[in-house]
């Protein structure tokens, strides 16, 4: 079963295989001249970003989780949804709030690397920021209570109790993370910084093998990535304690700056972006009849595509747990080499731009046999091509969560008579659950801004909202990329509401 | 409860997909168009298009390259019956793949010959002219260079914006190459680079950028600048034209095609047909503010008549193949890194 989802996993690879096979080596030598400079970037801003990422998501998680900041019930609504804006749309916001001629003139405005750093910090963090929100509600208050018993002072104790047990957590978010900015194409551009997805873009149409052959080494750079991180989980054995209650850490006179902080990193991954899109509904379109004009204008063109935003992410977030939670507990397992293969394979799909996995699937389902070729540009086949694309993420968290079942717990069964099935059921799934939740969270809000593959694999005639934004930013129509763009978030917000958040926030 | 949830879910998965289902089935007449041009600008020509003919047309919307390459990728078994790209470049690239059915000459008639394939493969829908956008707060108008060939002059160091990686940029150049040849595109390209010209992603965000004063002149399509003063009359942007049909305001057609692989001709032919009539042509002239090709229809009052441009006559089947150049001599150029 593990090998049959990697092989599947693996069909976007081979379609990259296939196309460099048979190019001469005339090809490595043109990639080493012409793409040697963007490849080298899209390195440096991969480390730089998942860097920022693991400290900010960390942060902000154990801050919104297990200390008194105020306010972190809003917080915790608030502090996922960047997640959801189009990185094109993010870039083209900031670039528009900031400096000269912007919403707030006296911030400067910032463009190329640093640019492109700040605007996928911002709208990658909760890649990190969701999984430790979860995991750092159900590490063990025994250990804690432990060392503060043995005299450790609470910054002590975080250092020395509660960060190991996150650690390969916070591993597997910056992994997603650096992925993401492998394949990103939206923000770099915008930004001015020259990457492999430049390459890959510019050369789609006249030259397939420059384009594929790279896409082929972003998916090799993710494979050393993902092994990267494998090998810090190799030893890990998870801790072992007892109780639920978690200890709330009073932050004191540190509350004001960790406030100032939460809030700066909301004012600019959210308040900012959200700000120009209101600027841009009441600036209006005064484009004769084209499009959405501004307030007072109907929003029900929104209908359709929202509903279909909606159904396609919920869609892909449960299929892509379901599909992926098999490897995902293998893989955090001991036992093996087929479900560590097949969760590198998983992972590696994430660093391929959305442009190359839809190729792919169109590649694969154009020439499908009989009664599958009928699948083509049908809802399945999109959320199949999304559940390809973005399986990593979920299954990034289920392992993590699967990485801190403690034996123990699973032997004291064994022992008081369950047999395997209720062994499972009773004791791992209950503990695995907000790992998996966290998991769908992330498919879901990153399907609600995926693109490519919902422009050319849906069927016909089937809109969602970031379709919407694409076609209005295209033509520069800004008042409908704001109205779509307000509507896109409010959707998502809802949507994380109620996945993630209805009953936490309710106890 | 969990169970609640996950039954909601799936409910409103399987009404989905039921919906996808019956989408699928086919009336007497449906088209299936691929667009490259986005849905506010050409959405209610199409539906006007099904009121007078009854003709259920079915719209892919996408960047004219990606659908490019989709449709090859599909093959025979494209479902597309038309392609409408935003870019002679995409265009040429099915003509020259072999994906692409020969036009009536009733169609092609309609248009005159230089906007459109000699094969008969593609016909011109709308032009779009490259200009100089401006920020006249830092640009006196007696700055303005009188040809495009002047802007690798000293006096423009840094003060140029352009979007190498971008369609219309490329597009642009390849016309340049038929013009002028491949040295002195390449010497201008040179001098752009390294008289330190911005480089951009878009056309938007170039005219975002002058807008701004982040620089004070950009090249980029005439458009884009018209519907961003639409949005914002305050704009100190304006648009130049490069006089004397100096290739710098040169004008590249948009174009419509009928993929080989499409079962419906007819209904295809009829549909190119309806986008190039009269009541099509003035929609692209007052609402998207482009250039007609067609049945006598004159621009926006604002635009400079069509006479007093330079009209690319290249032979679009070796521009779709000549692409390639153009990227590399733009990559030599040394124009791409930002």
């Amino acid at each position: 079963m593990v090998a049959v989802i990697g092989l599947a996993y693996a069909f976007p690879v081979l379609y990259l295989v296939g196309a460099a096979v048979g190019l001469g080596p005339d090809l490595w030598e043109k990639l080493a001249s012409t793409a040697a400079a963007p490849l080298r970037n899209s390195i440096t801003i991969a480390v730089a970003v998942a860097a920022a990422c693991a400290v900010l998501g960390t942060t902000l998680a154990w801050l919104v989780t297990r200390t008194d900041l105020p306010g972190r019930r809003i917080w915790r609504v608030v502090l996922p949804l960047p997640l959801v804006i189009p990185s094109f749309v993010g870039a083209t916001a900031l670039l528009a709030a900031f400096g000269r001629g912007g919403l707030v003139p006296f911030i400067p405005r910032i463009e190329g690397f640093w640019g492109a750093f700040l605007v996928l910090t911002l709208l990658s963090y909760p890649y990190v920021y969701l999984p430790v929100s979860a995991r750092l509600s159900t590490t063990l208050p025994s250990l804690e209570e432990a060392s503060r018993l043995l005299g450790h002072r609470p910054a002590s104790t975080v250092l020395r109790v509660v960060l190991p047990q996150i650690r390969h957590t916070v591993a597997a978010g910056t992994l997603l993370v650096a992925l993401y900015a492998l394949s990103d194409f939206g923000a770099v551009s915008l930004m001015r910084f020259d990457t492999a997805t430049r390459v890959i873009f510019a050369s789609r149409l006249f030259d397939r093998s420059t384009s594929l052959t790279l896409g082929l080494v972003l998916a090799l750079l993710a494979l050393g990535v993902a092994a990267a991180e494998r090998l810090e989980t190799r030893r890990w054995r998870p801790a072992t304690g007892v109780g639920t209650r978690q200890i709330t850490y009073h932050l004191g006179r540190a509350s004001t700056p960790a406030l100032l902080m939460v809030a700066a990193v909301a004012a600019t991954a959210l308040v900012a972006p959200l700000a120009v899109f209101v600027s841009w509904v009441i600036r209006g379109s005064a484009t004769v009849g084209v499009g959405y004009e501004g307030l007072g204008d109907s929003l029900a063109f929104l209908l359709s595509p929202a509903l279909g935003s909606a159904v396609a992410a919920v869609a892909a977030a449960i299929v892509a747990v379901a599909v992926t939670f098999p490897v995902a507990v293998a893989a955090a397992r001991p036992r093996g080499r087929v479900p560590t293969v097949a969760a590198l394979i998983v992972t590696s799909v994430f660093a391929l731009p959305g442009l190359v996995v839809a190729l792919a699937v169109v590649f694969w389902a154009v020439q499908a046999p009989g009664p599958l070729a009928g699948l083509y540009q049908t809802f399945p086949l999109l959320v199949f091509a999304y559940v390809l694309h973005f399986g990593a993420q979920a299954m990034g968290a289920t392992r993590s969560a699967a990485l801190d079942v403690p034996r123990l717990y699973d032997d004291a069964g064994r022992t008081l008579g369950a047999g395997p099935r209720r062994r499972f059921l009773r004791i791992e799934l209950p503990l695995l659950r907000p790992g998996v939740l966290t998991g769908a969270g992330l498919v879901m809000l990153s399907t609600l801004k995926e693109l490519p593959a919902t422009l050319l694999l849906a069927p016909i005639g089937f809109e969602t909202l970031a379709t919407r934004i694409w076609g209005a930013a295209e033509d520069g129509f800004f008042a409908e990329v704001g109205i779509t763009s307000l509507t896109l978030v409010l959707v998502s917000g809802v949507l994380t509401w109620a996945l993630l958040l209805r009953r936490e926030l309710r106890r | 409860m969990p169970n609640t949830r996950m039954r909601l879910f799936a409910a409103t998965v399987l009404v989905a997909l039921v919906a996808a289902a019956c989408g699928g089935d086919a009336g007497d007449r449906r088209l299936t168009v691929y667009s490259g041009r986005t849905e506010n600008l050409i959405g209610p020509l199409l539906e006007r298009f099904t009121a007078q003919t009854g003709i259920e047309v079915e719209v892919r919307y996408g960047q004219s390259a990606d659908l490019a390459l989709l449709i090859d990728q599909e093959g025979d078994r494209s479902p597309a019956d038309v392609f409408i790209s935003q870019s002679p470049g995409a265009v040429g690239y099915l003509a020259e793949r072999g994906r692409l059915r020969p036009l009536d000459d009733g169609v092609l008639s309609l248009v005159p010959s230089e906007f459109r394939n000699e094969g008969g493969l593609w016909v011109g829908l709308t032009g779009r002219v490259r200009t100089l956008v401006y920020n006249r707060d830092l640009v006196d108008e007696s700055q303005l260079p009188g040809s495009v060939f002047d802007l690798t002059d000293e006096r423009y160091r840094g003060a140029v914006a352009v979007a190498p990686a971008n369609g219309s940029f490329q597009d642009f150049v390849t016309a340049m190459r038929e013009l002028e040849g491949d040295d002195a595109t390449l010497a201008w390209l040179r001098g752009l680079a390294d008289n330190g010209a911005p480089t951009y992603a878009n056309n938007t965000s170039i005219v975002q950028a002058v807008a701004r004063g982040d620089v004070p002149m950009g090249l980029v399509n005439h458009y884009y600048n018209i519907r961003a003063k639409a949005e914002d009359p305050t704009l100190p942007t304006e648009n130049y034209f490069f006089p004397g049909g100096d290739i710098g305001s040169l004008l590249i057609v948009t174009a419509a095609s009928i993929v080989d692989a499409g079962d419906q001709p007819e209904a295809a032919t009829e549909l190119i047909r309806f986008l190039l009539s009269e009541d099509a042509q003035s929609f692209f002239a007052g609402k998207t503010f482009e250039y007609p090709l067609a049945a006598g229809v004159e621009p926006a009052s604002a635009l400079p008549p069509l006479s007093s441009i330079e009209v690319a006559t290249y032979d679009f089947d070796r521009l779709g193949g000549g692409l390639e150049r153009t990227t590399s001599l733009i990559d030599a150029s040394g124009l791409e890194a930002p």
